[in-house]
């Protein structure tokens, strides 16, 4: 096992290892070792829990964003004063798995593992995240949702690592919301992010668990801006923006649900947040 | 700065205060793994191999971790608190210990181990956690036996107590 | 002698509740549960399984894997020296699957190899071929005599009918409907583990495992390993709970049969998802009901058809289906009735006993129906059921009558007489107390609140003629007191239950256990909430034996009657003249050893028409379950449960607690999340990840009421508790569901399966918003 102990190292570790698993909070890589995934032969393990840069995130004040490094854990995005800076992605970072989970894994991993159900994926992607990709070849920067290309499928390359995550800083309601069976520790058979801008007026939804990778709804974030910015009446537009939401999922049947409920629940979780985000506008005026 | 390279078979920890050799380990092995089979610190117990069930939490560097998900050669540097150090050094109960004792807490108990550990790091943060604030902090331990209850007096047991002291 | 009067020292007697004995190890991890076993040498055992619900095994090559360094033996069916077929009530179950097999999961080959890679290693090097056959997955289809069989034993494991009474009147009020409950786990949490230890001379095995009866694992390892079962001892591995998952054979032959084989100690463990393959479950089943009442809501009739998928093996469905049927008025009055019964072989999971074993899927349906009924009839559900609540000496529709103490009015009028929650509509601002908990799924406006209620009976111990017995015994050694019996403690208390019978008896404070193994007689199953009746019983018969011996000693070194001399708390007694010597002193010296059989009163097989005392005793239970619920998006929180229950008489009152808080939390289980999904035969969630079991953020507070009526029949006037608490606490919840659902859309559809999903929900409210 390799732990290198800086960025640098690590690329020339990725880029020097033909064969190699990377290992940063374990959540998703251990659980495939437990079950049975032997190391292949001559398959080095590069661990990132050794590299400080990765496990702090910094505020860019003038440049309206943080930058969080790729190793930093749910349970960092939780604490305050994150909470306060990107209140979708503290919420998403919540509900992931249990205290345990959120202690050891870690937002690049998530990324990474390119789950559709990644919470914290999702509110990356309403977000609209960018991620910085380094290799020994070079730096790429590349919007998350760019990233992903399908359900645990990334463009990353072999040598590549995903170093840190840029979000910006934005003024207006943000809020994540999931369905799940359980009351904690669960995967979500739908998840929906609500990024509003008051500032460009704009709004973004992010869609979790029902298609592929997590979906961008523009018909519905359309709508919702018009509620928010341009004076449409919440009543009228409701079942448009469900409507909206609904028609962009691409769920499937399985064993957590049906396609049939998460096309369902996804509408429902949307108007729920529009409402939130109108009642917090209103507690702020 | 130079690489840290970890032996995957053969290294050691730091295990309640004491560096111990691990040999022979498997490629890969959890911590939970290494701690049951090449250490016999078998009191954190193994039930779902994948983060859900707490029953292997231990602390590495303080921080309640699931045994399981955490590689074993991975933690050399760190400092890991099983079950086994829990007790006073007198060999006597800690509070959080004698209070699932007393409170009926423990059934089968094999999610025991697990729960004090979650407990013990939970008060030890939070002395007046209240009860949302322990749901929320032990949703990750299942227990089949109890429902909980007996569970949630032992904790109120030990809020009680030291607020008390 | 001035007598001294202090105040009465605190003894861990029965009626208190003591710490457990074995708490002080399970709090420091010092506890030895079986999967922390081992020995010297020690090698590991692991199993291969099939794949596939129904195929033949073309050939099976396991050169391979015997090629592998590391590897010390490979055995298949071939290997099975004795009967290669096992099962509780018939053998019809291979230790390996031989030519066919018939579930995905069937054990097809064990290896024994020096360490658990290289055992994955082995089994991956061994290769079968296999031919594919259709599966049978329809549990109507196997009742069909034109569906092919899928074991020589026949595709119906049993099918049984009851009729009483005139099963054609025709009540004033009808309602029928079609209720189905899905399978579920008992998912103890420690995980099949066994440490099996050969003779020197391989002549006999030791096998230390987690199990429910060690005398019957006994005696099915016995015949197919061919020896004597005095060649092969059990001893109690530490057991991290049970839920009647343990019941079956799972990993005991393999182990011994590898133990045997490689001459030395062979561990074996089950991974999560291996546990799911290996162990058998509840019963998925259908049910459909159709009740009869006179205007006023009284019963009248009763017509119902029970189909229980038993899976691919018969383990223990014939049982599991007698106590369904038996149990369909549930606790009420009814004197016609007719009831059709299977319990069929699929290519699905084989099922088996799990908490409740029958009688929940029973209560699911016939509470739904009496809820229905009550609709129907315009009456309050719980009047409806005050109106039929059945009482001691009322008939069943078995024509067994009632002997048991029978407080179902009690437990109705208590349970609706503990407090309601305070919590508002939706909980407080955290959002773990609403549906959707952590997700910050629903806000207060979403949520409607809902209330339900349901009432059980339950058996208890074994029925239908079975042979059932406890066997324990008592040493008095100069004051100390050591119990032997073979009673599995699987967590649930018993060891507690009989240190305090032997205080109680005895008069004696030092009392101890001994390892719970087989060189005591049975004990007969730790299931059937039988334990602290039966093993209960022949702990006090024991203690009685001895005492007697003890009293007739002192009298006659007194020159006294010896029915002049009592046991007070800690003094032996003279009842005439006073005189009085502390137990302790007067054993001074003294050593008496007795053992003590305990029966309960026999019972018969059911005729074909249903008809025949089968049961033993009853216990039983109501339940109050209050539920938020998101309507919308079909999410549950279930706020707080109540129940009284029938407990005859509380032995140990924070057991008593333990046993309904966490039978509790498996009805919720039931009710709202727990489901095992097999497509096509195949499992598609077997690990914690996709099974969920209730977390502490879903469990709600529980209101006791203990309702305590001795039961005469009861050797210590106590009834087993262990069940109730999961029987009607999943119908209760499902009734508040609906509750809910039908105050936010009155013409949504009624629930009718169990777990409720929210897909369930959302369907039921679409054609009514």
């Amino acid at each position: 096992m390799i732990s290198p102990q800086t960025v640098d190292d690590a690329l020339d570790a990725l880029s020097d290892t033909p064969v190699h698993r990377l290992l940063a909070g374990g959540t998703d890589e251990m659980v495939k070792l437990n079950h049975g995934a032997q190391l292949r032969q001559f398959e080095t393990v590069i661990s990132l829990s050794r590299i400080p840069e990765l496990s702090m995130w910094t505020l860019d004040t003038a440049g309206r964003q943080i930058t969080i490094g790729a190793a930093v854990s749910w349970s960092q995005l939780t604490e305050a004063p994150f909470v306060e800076h990107v209140p979708v992605l503290a919420q998403a970072a919540r509900t992931v798995g249990s205290p345990q989970i959120r202690n050891a894994g870690t937002i690049g991993g998530n990324v990474a593992t390119a789950s559709p159900a990644g919470d914290g994926l999702c509110a990356l992607v309403a977000l609209d995240a960018m991620a910085t990709v380094r290799s020994t070849r070079g730096t790429r920067r590349v919007r998350v949702a760019e990233l992903t290309t399908g359900p645990k499928r990334t463009n990353l390359e072999p040598d590549e690592l995903i170093v840190s995550l840029d979000v910006p800083l934005t003024h207006g309601f943000q809020g994540y919301t999931k369905v799940g069976v359980r009351n904690a520790m669960v995967i979500s058979l739908a998840g929906v992010a609500l990024v509003v801008d008051d500032d460009r007026q704009s709004v973004s939804f992010a869609l979790g668990s029902v298609g592929p990778t997590i979906l961008r709804s523009p018909a519905a974030e359309t709508v919702a801006a018009n509620v928010l910015f341009g004076g449409t009446h919440l009543g009228d537009a409701m079942s448009q923006l469900a409507a909206a939401i609904r028609k962009t999922a691409r769920p499937i049947d399985d064993h957590r649900s049906t396609a049939a409920y998460r096309r369902h629940a996804v509408g429902v979780l949307a108007t729920r947040l529009i409402e939130r985000a109108l009642i917090s506008r209103g507690a702020s005026q | 700065m130079t690489d840290v390279i970890v032996d995957e078979r053969d290294f050691e920890l730091t295990i309640n205060g004491a560096r111990v050799p691990v040999r022979g380990a498997a490629p890969g092995a959890s911590l939970l793994q290494v701690l049951r089979d090449q250490l016999q610190l078998t009191g954190t117990k193994g039930a779902c191999e994948e983060g859900e069930c707490g029953s292997c939490s231990v602390l590495v560097d303080g921080v309640l971790m699931c045994s399981c998900l955490v590689m074993a050669a991975s933690v050399t540097d760190t400092a890991i608190t099983t079950i086994e150090s829990v007790a006073r050094p007198d060999g006597s109960f800690s509070d959080v210990q004698q209070a699932f004792v007393d409170c009926g807490a423990v059934q089968c108990g094999f999610c025991t181990p697990g729960l004090v550990m979650a407990v013990t790091d939970l008060l030890n943060q939070q002395p007046h956690a209240d009860r949302e604030t322990v749901r929320e902090a032990l949703a990750g331990n299942l227990c089949r036996c109890t429902g909980y209850g007996r569970i949630l007096a032992a904790i109120d047991q030990v809020i009680s107590q030291r607020a008390a002291q | 002698m001035t007598d001294l009067q202090l105040p009465p020292r605190q003894r861990d007697v029965l009626g208190t509740s003591p710490t457990r004995p074995d708490a002080p190890a399970k709090v420091s991890g010092a506890f030895a549960f079986s999967s922390d076993l081992t020995a010297d040498g020690a090698v590991w055992g692991a199993t291969l399984r099939s794949p596939h619900p129904h195929a033949r095994i073309v050939a099976l090559d396991v050169s391979g894997a015997l090629a592998i360094d590391g590897v010390r033996a490979v055995i298949t069916a071939a290997d099975v020296p004795g009967r290669n077929a096992y099962g509780l009530i018939e053998s019809d179950q291979p230790v390996f699957a031989d030519g066919i097999v018939r579930f995905v999961g069937e054990p097809v080959a064990a290896v024994a190899a020096a360490d658990p890679t290289t055992c994955q290693r082995a089994l991956d090097a061994i290769v079968v071929t296999y031919d594919v056959l259709p599966p049978l997955l329809d549990p109507e289809a196997a009742i069909d005599p034109g569906t092919a069989s899928i074991h020589p034993h026949g595709n119906v494991v049993r099918h049984q009918r009851i009729v009483t009474g005139d099963p054609s009147v025709v009540g004033d009020v009808v309602v029928e409907g079609e209720y189905e409950i899905g399978m579920q786990d008992q998912a103890f949490l420690g995980l099949e583990a066994a440490l099996a230890i050969p003779d020197p001379d391989g002549s006999g095995v030791e096998l230390h495992v987690a199990t429910q009866w060690l005398h019957e694992d006994r005696q099915q390892i016995a015949a197919c390993l061919g020896l004597p079962e005095a060649s092969v001892r059990l001893v109690l591995g530490g057991v991290g709970g049970a839920f009647g998952g343990r019941e079956d054979i799972s990993l005991q032959v393999h182990a011994c049969l590898l133990a045997l084989r490689v001459g030395r100690p062979v561990r074996m463990h089950y991974s999560r998802t291996e546990s799911f393959l290996g162990h058998v479950h509840r019963h998925p089943a259908r049910i459909w009901m159709r009740h009869h009442a006179d205007r006023h809501g009284t019963l009248v009739n009763i017509e119902a058809r029970f189909v229980f998928d038993g899976g691919a093996y018969a383990s223990t469905s014939s049982a599991v289906l007698i106590n369904a049927v038996t149990h369909t008025q549930g606790p009420y009055r009814c004197p016609n009735a007719v009831v059709d019964g299977y319990a069929v072989r699929t290519n699905h999971l084989p099922c088996g006993a799990m908490r409740g074993f029958g009688v929940v899927q029973a209560c699911f349906a016939h509470e739904s129906q009496m809820d229905r009924l009550a609709a129907a009839c315009g009456i309050d559900p719980l009047d409806i059921r005050r109106r039929n609540a059945m009482v001691t000496g009322d008939v069943l529709i078995t024509g067994q009558p009632v002997t048991s103490v029978a407080p179902v009015l009690r437990c109705i009028d208590e349970t609706e007489a503990l407090p309601l929650p305070t919590q508002p509509v939706g909980g407080d601002d955290h959002p773990f107390g609403r549906p959707g908990g952590a997700g910050l799924t629903s806000d207060a406006g979403n949520i409607v609140r809902g209330i339900g209620y349901a009432v059980s009976i339950k058996n208890l111990m074994y029925s239908e003629g079975f042979d059932d017995f406890s066997t324990a015994r008592c040493t008095v050694d100069d004051g100390q007191v050591a119990l032997k019996y073979a009673t599995a403690e699987v967590g649930q208390g018993f060891v507690t239950i009989a240190e305090q019978i032997a205080r109680s008896i005895l008069g004696l404070d030092e009392v101890s256990s001994e390892t719970i193994d087989t060189t005591v007689g049975s004990a007969g199953s730790t299931s059937a909430s039988r334990q602290t009746w039966m093993s209960g019983g022949a702990v006090e018969g024991a203690c009685r034996a001895v005492r007697d011996r003890l009293l007739s000693d002192i009298a006659s070194e007194r020159g006294v009657e010896p029915g002049r001399l009592e046991v007070h708390d800690c003094d032996v007694v003279d009842v005439v003249d006073g005189w009085r010597q502390p137990v302790r002193e007067a054993v001074r010296g003294r050593s008496f050893s007795e053992e003590f059989i305990h029966r309960h009163r026999p019972t018969v097989r059911l005729n074909d028409l249903g008809q025949g005392e089968c049961h033993t005793a009853f216990a039983f239970a109501a339940h109050r379950a209050v539920v938020d619920v998101d309507v919308d998006l079909g999410l549950v929180k279930v706020v707080q449960i109540a129940t009284a229950q029938d407990i005859g008489r509380a032995l140990n009152p924070m057991s008593v607690i333990g046993q309904i808080e966490g039978g509790v939390a498996q009805g919720l289980g039931l009710a709202v999340m727990e489901e095992i999904v097999q497509v096509d035969g195949v499992i598609r969630n077997p690990s914690f990840t996709d099974y969920l079991l209730p977390t502490i953020a879903d469990m709600p507070p529980v209101e006791i009421a203990m309702i305590e009526e001795y039961e005469p029949e009861s050797p210590l006037g106590a009834k087993g508790v262990g069940e109730p608490p999961t029987i009607s606490s999943t119908p209760a919840i499902v009734a508040a569901i609906r509750d809910a659902i039908s105050q936010a859309y009155p013409m949504a559809r009624p629930l009718t399966r169990v777990p409720v999903r929210p897909h369930d929900i959302v369907d039921a409210i679409s054609n009514s918003r």
